[in-house]
């Protein structure tokens, strides 16, 4: 019998408005609140809230022993659902009762800091988890970073954290002519790892509706022969996706709904596999083998590098100009530039100056309110030079105020 | 082929264009005669015949026999500078002595027009004086091929065609639609229409045109192509700039409608109080200069703006070398060498969605022409941050080295094999 892991990726960002550099000094207001409302709000409609009572459903139908998922849902996701969608927050706390699913940390603003800062990175690990306890009084014991960012130095950071284990990519580039079919290990941390089966995620994630695929149409059947022909001592099989791939990139239309619960259905009713998650793992399997990672990999695209958020100019110059402020933001102590300044970290941002146009364009245009890459940058380094005018004033005052409890730590 | 412009007679893309098609023709080994109305000597020699119609005989005779299409062109001759040669035109029996002076005399019966080969006030009746001279090259000219390039030369290239049967291919740089918007002159439509439904095959040198063509002048789309234009590869090393903290945004062209010089203007007053280091150059003239020129003075612009007036080729390029971006906000553009021109000498350039040389370059900073806040935002950009200079550097000059006249013209021979008997 396999174990499949099921694991979503809910996150959704501050877009920008349009912000024109004549703006800076004048308005602090950066965000499209309408955009960000309306496509939150859609997303719930289309996803969020058929696909958890579909997993309710489920996991009371057969009990969380057999079917249980996991989820990491972003910081700036819980935001926006609190002011614009509370039902839906709502829907994933019933959902979190039921007692079949496992909260997973992450960074708060669903960030790059991994790849810039420790002290960031732990600071947003911090606050996500916080956030769990607070919200769903759930303490998260396996991490996922952003865009599944993995490379040994992070592994080395979340162990130290506390947390047992971290979900990666299953990268061929990692892997060689291993399989991600099993448990592994950080060789850098004790950290256990899991990873991506990317050929069987990407099947229903990326393939689903494709036409012109050659396994077009995906039906139920189809999935679980292709699963039950894994040699029988794979036992682990790692699907992780986007949640917004049920009902929001693949249609409901497109039967996405109707073949995630058959399957499921099948897969338990002819006791094929059980549904586990990362925790339950833990406890059932060993690792095959310790892993290294000198370099960061990521999920996204063929080259699973991060050159769709730190591939050009435009990006790692927003990005630098960006992590540039962080002494600056440890001197103040202002909520809405500490809002501000992990609203502005999440890498959506980063994504939008993308130029990759021609091989993954159709994914990395999805929800992108930009027409270019320009664009995307001008408008960014617009509000940051904003942001940076007022972080910097306010740091001024701090520092002149005579009476300033907590002493700066760049004053130096 | 059949031309008004040749280098280094330039008014504007069209004899950039049409110098890089005929050597990229040559460099296939198409043998190509180019008839402009006059040569000046100075012509660069590049494996093809250039011939003046001022050189071409033709016989001294007291009428001229018209060919059938003329008939079918009905002018409206109102309101504009070439209204009053329209009645020469539109007379039935056109005799030739009604025919514009000036003519010079040749031995044995013959005689030779003259033109000045400037866009002045007589252009219409330059254009007839040179389909009819045109039109004796059947007599004289051994070809396959009739290739017009703009209305000028339509009239010239029905009328050979009609004499020799050669088959007409009419090659559209612009339509009287960009030049002039809505209210295109009725006399100057009256030939692009003629032409094109004359034509055995019509080039556009953008989709954007092709569309325009379809929809403005009702031609079968089947029978256009879109050919898109190119750039000669540099030969120059750029001038080394003076040591000047000076930002130089940069608009070339025309000052007419077409071009959009008002936004450029408009975003400047938006941008300038922002960067006090930035200037502006409106190099060109036209129609609207005055009115901008008063717009920036209302603006209390006067000190940050240069105008130059028109710039010869050479200057041109010098100013290229001295700006940090170049603008072309056009209302509507066929094409746009120009844009090429500037990304050649290593100038970020923000073009109009509304321009053909869109098409070509993907990663060009591309805005709607009406969006003046957009475009502001953009030159800002530019200007402020120095993520794009680079990164358009990059990916901008492999979409330029994709522009090979070459290229362009193995598809022109394409499209002729394709109507060749």
């Amino acid at each position: 019998m396999k174990h499949i892991c099921l694991y979503f990726q809910v996150h959704q960002p501050f877009r920008l408005r349009i912000y024109r550099f004549f703006d800076i000094g004048v308005s602090h207001d950066y965000y499209h609140e309408l955009n960000n409302r309306t496509l939150l709000q859609r997303i719930a409609r289309k996803c969020y809230l058929p696909m958890n009572a579909l997993l309710k459903k489920l996991i009371q139908q057969w009990g969380p022993e057999r079917f249980s998922v996991a989820f990491a849902i972003s910081g700036t996701a819980l935001e926006q659902m609190e002011v614009y969608a509370p039902e839906v927050l709502e829907s994933f706390q019933g959902l979190y009762q039921t007692g079949g699913v496992e909260l997973i940390g992450e960074t708060y603003a669903h960030s790059l800091a991994s790849l810039k800062s420790r002290k960031e990175f732990e600071r947003q690990v911090k606050k996500h988890t916080k956030t769990l306890e607070s919200l769903f009084g759930a303490k998260p014991k396996v991490f996922r970073n952003t865009e599944l960012v993995y490379y040994d130095e992070v592994a080395q950071w979340v162990s130290a954290m506390g947390f047992e284990a971290m979900l990666a990519e299953g990268a061929d580039t990692l892997l060689g002519w291993r399989s991600p079919n099993y448990l592994y290990e950080s060789a850098a941390a004790p950290l256990k790892l899991l990873l991506r089966n990317y050929k069987l995620s990407d099947d229903i994630a990326f393939r689903f509706s494709n036409r012109s695929w050659e396994a077009y149409p995906l039906t139920a059947e189809k999935f679980a022969e292709w699963i039950s022909a894994i040699p029988s001592e794979q036992r682990l099989i790692n699907l992780f996706m986007d949640y917004e791939t049920f009902g929001e990139h693949q249609w409901a239309e497109t039967g996405i709904f109707e073949f995630f619960e058959a399957w499921v259905n099948k897969m338990l009713s002819e006791e094929r596999a059980r549904f586990l998650t990362p925790s339950e793992v833990l406890k059932r399997h060993e690792p095959a083998a310790k892993i290294s990672v000198p370099m960061p990999l990521s999920w996204a695209d063929s080259e699973r590098d991060l050159t769709a958020w730190l591939g050009n100019e435009l990006q790692i110059d927003a990005f630098e100009t960006l992590y540039a402020l962080e002494p600056l933001i440890e001197t103040v102590t202002s909520p809405a530039l500490h809002r501000d300044w992990l609203r502005l970290q999440t890498s959506d941002h980063f994504y939008y100056m993308c130029t990759k146009f021609f091989s993954d364009g159709d994914v990395h245009k999805y929800f992108n309110p930009y027409n270019s890459p320009y664009e995307a940058y001008v408008t960014y380094m617009n509000v940051l030079s904003d942001f940076r005018e007022r972080l910097e004033q306010e740091a001024k005052a701090t520092q002149s105020a005579p009476h300033e409890g907590k002493v700066p730590k760049a004053n130096a | 082929m059949l031309g008004w412009e040749f280098p280094p007679r330039i008014a504007g893309g069209l004899a950039v264009a049409c110098y890089g098609l005929v050597r990229g023709l040559a460099h296939h080994g198409v043998k190509v005669t180019f008839v402009m109305p006059l040569r000046t000597g100075e012509e660069p020699p590049d494996g093809y015949r250039l011939l003046g119609a001022n050189e071409i005989d033709v016989p001294f005779s007291q009428s001229v026999s018209l060919p059938s299409f003329w008939h079918t062109i009905t002018f409206y001759g109102v309101r504009t500078a070439l209204g009053p040669y329209l009645e020469q035109l539109t007379a039935p029996e056109i005799h030739f002595q009604s025919v514009p002076e000036p003519v010079s005399f040749t031995t044995e019966g013959t005689l030779r027009l003259e033109f000045s080969g400037k866009y002045g006030p007589d252009l219409l009746s330059e254009v007839y004086r040179y389909a009819y001279a045109v039109s004796h090259l059947a007599e004289r000219e051994e070809f396959d091929i009739i290739h017009a390039h703009d209305w000028l030369t339509y009239l010239g290239g029905l009328w050979l065609k009609e004499k020799t049967g050669k088959p007409l291919v009419v090659h559209v740089h612009a339509t009287e639609y960009d030049r002039s918007g809505d209210n295109p002159n009725p006399d100057v439509r009256a030939i692009e229409k003629l032409g094109m439904e004359g034509a055995d095959l019509v080039i556009a040198v953008s989709f954007y045109t092709r569309s325009l063509i379809i929809e403005k002048y009702g031609i079968p789309a089947e029978k256009i192509w879109a050919i898109h234009n190119a750039v000669l590869p540099k030969d120059r090393q750029p001038i080394q700039r003076p040591p000047s903290q000076r930002k130089v945004v940069t608009f070339l062209g025309r000052v007419t409608y077409q071009k959009g010089p008002e936004y450029f203007v408009e975003a400047a007053a938006r941008v300038a109080p922002h960067i006090p280091e930035a200037h502006f150059v409106m190099a060109g003239t036209g129609d609207l200069l005055r009115g901008v020129i008063r717009r920036v003075a209302q603006l209390r612009l006067g000190a940050r703006f240069s105008f130059t007036g028109f710039l010869p080729p050479a200057e041109v390029e010098r100013l290229f070398d001295l700006s940090d971006v170049y603008v072309m906000p056009s209302v509507s553009e066929p094409f746009g060498i120009s844009a090429l021109e500037a990304l050649r000498a290593g100038v970020p350039v923000i073009i109009s969605k509304q321009s053909g040389v869109a098409e070509v370059l993907p990663h060009a900073l591309k805005v709607d022409f009406w969006d003046v806040d957009g475009l502001a935002d953009l030159i800002y950009g530019v200007l402020r941050y120095k993520g794009i200079r680079p990164f358009f550097i990059r990916y901008a000059q492999a979409e330029l080295a994709q522009l090979q006249w070459e290229r362009s013209s193995a598809r022109v021979i394409e499209a002729y094999k394709s109507i060749l008997p």
